[in-house]
């Protein structure tokens, strides 16, 4: 049975709507399906605003979907109440896009990857020191660091601190949202790496959301490739990067950056009009399927 | 071989930060022909950024060029009064920026904002610079442009404001354009987009271009030359497939090393450590913290750039044969 599965998940934003305005909708979330295994990095990519922080936000109810299922561990997290969501929350946690922006500036680094102990109340308070000391070495910090603020580190150690902080409760599924795409090449492959040890150490599951698709290439067995809220095309990584099926996934493939200057550059531009939005997905070659 | 475009030498800027002055660009050179692109590559703090503003003289306070000499079509920038330094602002080397949305007037139409510049520098009367903003539109491929023409940044996606950008950039056909990471807010297909638009501008209005960046991907698709900055210096400058082909320092090695390739699952080969502070910069070479190369003679003096083929050159004791005599050291600061 997979650790998590999402079936036929919904959300959708209200947006404008003032004198004489009609309301629109923003379908940023538009019944979508998956699953995840246990011990696996599953893979979201798509352009911006195609919906992907939303959907891992629906997931773990930082937001309320509109409709939809999200089964974790065979229970569906929707129907949880308060007291079981609280629960549940302490094993699946999320790792934000912005190393910048995601941590309070006011807090100390020692107290931003306290708190989740604290609201979960573990442990006492020597023993949660103990433990943020060892989350600090886990993720690579150093605890002489502990009393810092978050201005100053640097963005690849913010990031690191963004991880200890979502590792405090021992989670089993982690969802990276974008955790490397704000910082430079070199620190990428730091985190990037560091991730990769903790899945095996710890035994986590990831989804792994990003825009870079070289990133999830290398580390994701399984992806989805989501376009303007739905999943266009999905299953095993080497089959859609070797043969893409869907327009949005072949653009989205061509657009690649090479590090070869001599490779020959075959971009490819979306024809919206070869998009047909109501397309079922098909299962194209085993275990690959795209909506076309 | 005809004359550079740009030629900057021995460029140095200092930050006089109280307590502890900066070097953020320690004795850059390099040269731009024409139509030519160099790209210019390094991690953030690396001094990328003010070397562009260095170049154009647009250094915030406590900024300050030192030393050196920035020739643009043979005369020197940095002995020239302002109101001539103003005029090759815009009408000789345009400039895309980093974040369009700081570079834009939030409460100016886009038009107005491209226009501006052609009524400056006399180019164009009112009239005639509108419709020059709608032609400049059209050609960095904005969808209607006599509508979006009116439009305030905000209206705008980000890849549009960096079309925009660039529009603004190109207004007075200079020979010039400095872009400075004018991708790295973007998603891949923007991305993709608007490097497929600067090659054409370069093409179509045989622009020369300073493409600033720290990501190689965007550098093996658009330059002819790179020069790659670490820690205010230039490690390694070269063409561009001498630098994908034959890297020579351990730096740009590891950059290359670093992006991701085919394989899956396993760990990719990062570069370990982190940039140092310019405050405290390590004596010598400023990567021998982070080198798996590393000799006791690396952290003695600065190692001299030294020429390895033709246009190709590296500053990395590996190749300096006889180093000992060829050591450039930091020129003693004045604060
Ligand atoms: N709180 C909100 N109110 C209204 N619309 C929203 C809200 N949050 C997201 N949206 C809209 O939902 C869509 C999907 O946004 P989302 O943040 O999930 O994109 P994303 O795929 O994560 O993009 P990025 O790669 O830029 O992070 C967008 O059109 C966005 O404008
Ligand atoms: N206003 C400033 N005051 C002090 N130091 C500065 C200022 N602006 C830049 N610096 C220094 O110059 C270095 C290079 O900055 P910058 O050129 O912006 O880097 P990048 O390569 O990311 O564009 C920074 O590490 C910083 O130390
Ligand atoms: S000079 Fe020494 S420390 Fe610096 S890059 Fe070369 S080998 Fe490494
Ligand atoms: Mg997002
Ligand atoms: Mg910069």
């Amino acid at each position: 049975m997979a650790l998590v599965e999402v079936r036929h998940l919904v959300k959708h934003f209200e947006r404008g709507g003032g004198f004489l305005r009609a309301k629109s909708v923003v379908r940023a979330v538009d019944d979508i399906s998956f699953s995840i295994e246990a011990g696996e990095t599953y893979g979201l990519v798509g352009e911006s605003g195609s919906g992907k922080s939303t959907t891992g936000r629906c997931m773990l109810r930082l937001i309320e979907p509109t409709s939809g299922e999200m089964r974790f561990r065979g229970e569906d997290v929707l129907s949880f109440d308060r007291s079981r969501l609280r629960a549940a929350r302490r094993d699946m946690q999320m790792v934000f896009q912005d190393p910048y922006s995601s941590l309070n500036p006011r807090m100390k680094a020692r107290d931003i990857v306290e708190e989740p102990l604290i609201i979960h109340r573990i442990g006492d308070r020597a023993e949660r020191r103990d433990k943020v000391a060892e989350l600090f070495r886990l993720v690579g910090l150093d605890p002489a660091h502990l009393l810092r603020y978050p201005h100053e580190f640097s963005g690849g150690q913010r990031q690191r601190i963004g991880l200890a902080r979502a590792l405090a409760l021992n989670p089993s599924f982690v969802i990276a949202d974008e955790p490397v795409s704000a910082l430079d090449v070199s620190i990428q492959a730091q985190v990037i790496n560091l991730l990769l040890d903790l899945q095996e150490r710890l035994e986590l599951t990831y989804l792994f959301i990003a825009h870079d698709l070289r990133l999830v290439r290398h580390i994701c067995r399984r992806m989805s490739v989501m376009y303007l809220g739905k999943i266009v095309e999905s299953g095993d990584s080497a089959s859609i990067f070797a043969h893409p099926q869907h327009p949005y996934t072949r653009a989205l493939l061509s657009a690649i950056p090479v590090t070869d200057p001599d490779a020959p550059r075959q971009r490819i531009e979306l024809d919206a009009n070869l998009v047909n939005r109501d397309a079922p997905l098909r299962e194209l070659a085993p275990g690959h399927f795209a909506a076309v | 071989m005809d004359e550079p475009l740009l030629s900057v030498q021995n460029l140095t800027t200092v930050f006089d930060v109280p307590g502890h002055p900066v070097v953020a660009v320690d004795n850059v050179s390099f040269e731009i022909r024409k139509s030519e692109t160099l790209g210019l590559v390094g991690e953030s703090g690396s001094g990328k950024s003010v070397t562009a503003f260095s170049i154009l003289q647009l250094l915030q306070h406590p900024g300050r060029i030192t030393g050196g000499s920035v020739l643009f079509q043979g005369r020197d920038l940095l002995a020239l009064p302002e109101n001539e330094v103003r005029k090759i602002r815009g009408a000789g080397i345009g400039l895309i920026f980093q974040e369009p949305m700081a570079a834009l007037n939030p409460v100016m139409r886009v038009g107005a904002q491209i226009s501006e510049s052609l009524i400056v520098h006399g180019l164009a009367n009112k009239r005639e610079a509108r419709d020059r903003a709608i032609d400049l539109l059209r050609a960095v491929r904005i969808v209607e442009p006599e509508t979006r023409v009116d439009d305030y940044p905000h209206q705008l996606s980000g890849g549009m404001r960096q079309r925009v950008m660039i529009a603004v950039a190109l207004a007075c056909r200079p020979p010039m354009v400095i872009a400075d990471e004018p991708t790295t807010a973007l998603d891949v297909t923007v991305q993709a987009q608007i490097l497929e638009l600067l090659r054409e501008m370069k093409n179509t209005f045989d622009v020369s271009l300073l493409l600033i960046t720290h990501d190689l991907g965007v550098i093996a698709e658009t330059a002819d030359r790179v020069a790659v900055m670490y820690a205010g210096r230039i490690v390694e400058q070269g063409p561009v497939r001498d630098i994908f082909r034959k890297p020579l320092h351990p730096y740009t090695q590891g950059l290359l090393a670093s992006i991701p390739g085919e394989g899956t699952g396993a760990r990719l080969r990062a570069i370990e450590g982190v940039v140092p502070n310019l405050a405290t910069l390590p004596p010598g070479c400023t990567f021998a913290p982070r080198c798996p190369y590393r000799m006791e003679v690396c952290t003695t003096a600065v190692p001299a750039l030294v020429d390895i083929d033709p246009g190709h050159s590296v500053r990395c004791y590996l190749h300096s044969d006889r180093a000992e005599a060829r050591v450039m050291t930091t020129p003693v600061m004045t604060v």
